[in-house]
């Protein structure tokens, strides 16, 4: 018997959706605010859902493939904030530059299904479908602006790539599926930890596997579109792309490589090591050669994929809590970041160099304030909850005795200070160049404001949120 | 011994009709030499009693697929000379890779299957059905994922709508309710004219 009622917030979004897409068909331009009332009222039903028909244990429905868990529950949560943030930051903007679409939305809310399709995917097959069905929302949004040569080759390079590692993917699924005859999470991992499970084709299907999640998390190698798609895309969409596919992948790789391959995990710590030592030196070092602020936001994420996939490195049940904590901390930082860059932008002028932070004190020393909040806690300055995220996927690490990955990961955090002062000192040293005043709507002033302050409260209370990630994973 | 037969008679049109496919000048020929094959397939399909996959060949490959092929081909001036062009330098290559899958099509074929009979599947008793096994497993058991495949389904009209429609300035379109709802004094002037005077 189908219990459907796990799935409400999957169902209502759908549905909601619908209304969306087509209240919007029916709207004239000036009407366009409508349809963002109407997909924030859409995330907030969602978020009720959730609430209403949260599990306290794990639960399976439609015959295995979908789970219902706290710690999925609070991945949607969060998921949820995250696109209503992005959905208020990129509001103005998008009017501004004549890219108030009802499609923003639609996409927007179709990419945060398939966020939740993910976090709740219980089968291979499920897992996939959910990609596919965020990806190619993402790849539609980038290629929004169609003025822009810019976009439109970003979008193109995601697209080719993204279709690359999801048919990669897939193929390394169906060689697993060749080898175990079964697509479902629970019952693979437990032939896979039965003896002779690990051979040449498993380990063969594995690293295809682990290819697919590291294009989605954006770790070196796999990392080529993260500048050009941060930088090319209009940057409401690369505030999206930056944080909520964020969490989709982290989900993933907690439930394809936690869930289902644990017991390959002596083969796939191996591989996610490289990836996080490239991604560390890549990401930071290429950081601090940039001038433009979304490019180096791009190289930043890179590098804050090495320290999220060291959670996985250690494998045990704290790493994997902790990976989700600097998850979640990474994914309020890089919105606060990128919603930043928007409140500095008009009409005609993009704030995305790191110039156009200059003397940002001078002109409103509010936002400053709240700026350098951000871009001490992506440093790992404390007491702000960048620090703490560092310290505990770190601690991780040393619990299972990998001194040597630490002690580079504390290394690079050290390199990677140096561009992310840069911008603080920008603000702070510096004269404007920009002189123009600078006036937020009021919910966007709040919002943001707020945005910067759960960093610095999260950092000197982070016991709220690893009690309450410890609780529920 | 019948369905032996048929095999055969149908596999051998299907090998003429794939080597019709590489071996035509006009790719117009080429495509309908495709469209052939997908036929001949689709009844090997059927005498393995896959009947639903069989439809949905003809249906998808050869009404859908092949058709929009065949439009591309007709509307695309294709040069086929310049796509001649380099046959000598990419023949070795070719060679290579024919040698490849001819290799491991006797390595299933022949080696694996020495000492092993073939089997062929029991029929299926009479009155079953492949589309309803098919049918009942996808809104059962899949009936999650199929469900997802909609919504993708979904998302691809509306990113498809989103990226290519746009309004041109200066393009020409009807509007029927304005075409409609004109009158007579719209488009037809009476002038007097003064007649001329001496």
């Amino acid at each position: 018997m189908i219990d459907y009622s796990l799935a409400a917030p999957e169902i209502f979004l759908t549905a909601a959706i619908c209304v969306v897409l087509m209240v919007d068909a029916f709207l004239r331009a000036e009407q366009r605010r409508w349809t963002y009332t109407l997909s924030m009222l859409a995330l907030v039903g969602t978020a009720i859902c959730s609430a209403l028909f949260g599990v306290d244990e794990r639960l399976t429905t439609f015959t295995g493939s979908y789970v219902a868990d706290p710690a999925g529950d609070v991945l949607k949560l969060f998921a949820y904030l995250i696109v209503a943030l992005v959905f208020l930051y990129s509001r103005d903007y998008l009017e501004e530059n004549g890219l108030f679409k009802g499609e923003f939305f639609v996409l927007g809310l179709l990419g945060l299904l398939g966020v939740m399709i993910i976090i709740s995917g219980n089968n291979l097959l499920v897992l996939y479908l959910g990609l596919e069905v965020q990806s190619l929302s993402l790849y539609a949004l980038i290629a929004l602006n169609r003025e822009s040569a810019r976009s439109a080759e970003s979008a193109m390079k995601y697209f080719v790539l993204g279709a690359i590692a999801s048919g990669t993917l897939l193929y390394g699924i169906s060689l697993l599926y060749g080898m175990t005859g079964t697509i479902e999470l629970g019952p693979l991992a437990a032939q896979l930890a039965e003896p002779g499970g690990l051979n040449v084709p498993t380990v063969l299907a594995l690293a295809f596997i682990v290819v697919g999640v590291a294009f989605k998390f954006g770790a070196v190698p796999f990392h080529m579109w993260i500048p050009d798609v941060y930088q090319g895309a209009p940057t409401p969409v690369a505030l999206y792309v930056g944080s909520a596919p964020k969490i989709a992948a982290f989900a993933l790789a907690w439930r394809v490589l936690v869930d289902g391959l644990g017991p390959l995990h002596v083969s796939w710590s191996d591989m996610l090591i490289v990836l996080c030592v490239l991604s560390l030196v890549i990401g930071n070092l290429l950081a601090i050669v940039q001038s433009n602020f979304k490019r180096m936001l791009g190289y930043s994420t890179i590098s804050h994929v090495g320290f999220i996939l060291m959670g996985f490195i250690a494998g045990t049940e704290d790493g994997i809590r902790f990976a989700m904590f600097y998850t979640i901390a990474y994914v309020l930082m890089a919105t606060a970041a990128f919603g930043m860059i928007l409140m500095l932008s008009r009409k005609g002028f993009e704030a995305e160099n790191l110039e156009d932070f200059k003397g940002l004190n001078a002109r409103s020393p509010w936002f400053a304030a709240v700026m350098l909040l951000i871009m001490f806690s992506m440093t790992g300055v404390p007491p702000l909850i960048g620090f703490y995220a560092k310290l505990v996927v770190l601690n991780s690490l040393l619990e299972v005795g990998l001194v040597w990955l630490a002690a580079l990961g504390v290394v690079f955090a050290v390199i990677g200070a140096f561009y992310y002062l840069r911008v603080v000192w920008y603000m702070y040293f510096n004269e404007p160049v920009e002189t123009a005043p600078l006036a937020p709507a009021t919910d966007l002033r709040v919002a943001i404001s707020a945005n910067g302050l759960l960093l610095l409260a999260l950092g000197i209370f982070p016991g709220a949120l690893l009690n309450l990630v410890a609780r529920v994973l | 011994m019948i369905p032996t037969i048929l095999f055969y008679a149908f596999a051998a049109v299907l090998l003429v009709a794939a080597i019709g496919v590489i071996t035509s000048r006009n790719p117009v020929y080429s495509a309908l030499y495709l469209v052939f094959a997908f036929v001949q397939s689709a009844v090997l399909w059927l005498l393995i009693e896959a009947e639903f996959l069989a439809i949905t060949l003809v249906l998808v490959y050869v009404g859908a697929v092949m058709v929009l092929f065949l439009f591309v081909v007709m509307m695309l001036d294709i040069n086929v000379e310049q796509l001649r062009q380099g046959f000598t330098k990419y023949l070795p290559l070719g060679v290579v890779v024919a040698l490849v899958v001819v290799i491991e099509i006797a390595n299933v074929v022949w080696f694996r299957s020495e000492g092993r009979a073939f089997v062929t599947p029991d029929p299926y008793p009479a009155g079953y059905s492949n589309t309803k096994e098919l049918g009942s497993v996808l809104y059962t058991d899949h009936v999650y994922a199929f469900e997802i495949a909609a919504v993708l389904l979904l998302l691809a009209i509306v990113a498809a709508i989103t990226l290519t429609m746009r309004r041109r300035p200066g393009l020409k379109q009807q509007d029927i309710a304005k075409q409609v709802a004109v009158s007579a004094k719209d488009r037809v002037r009476i002038v007097k004219v003064e007649s001329a005077k001496e």
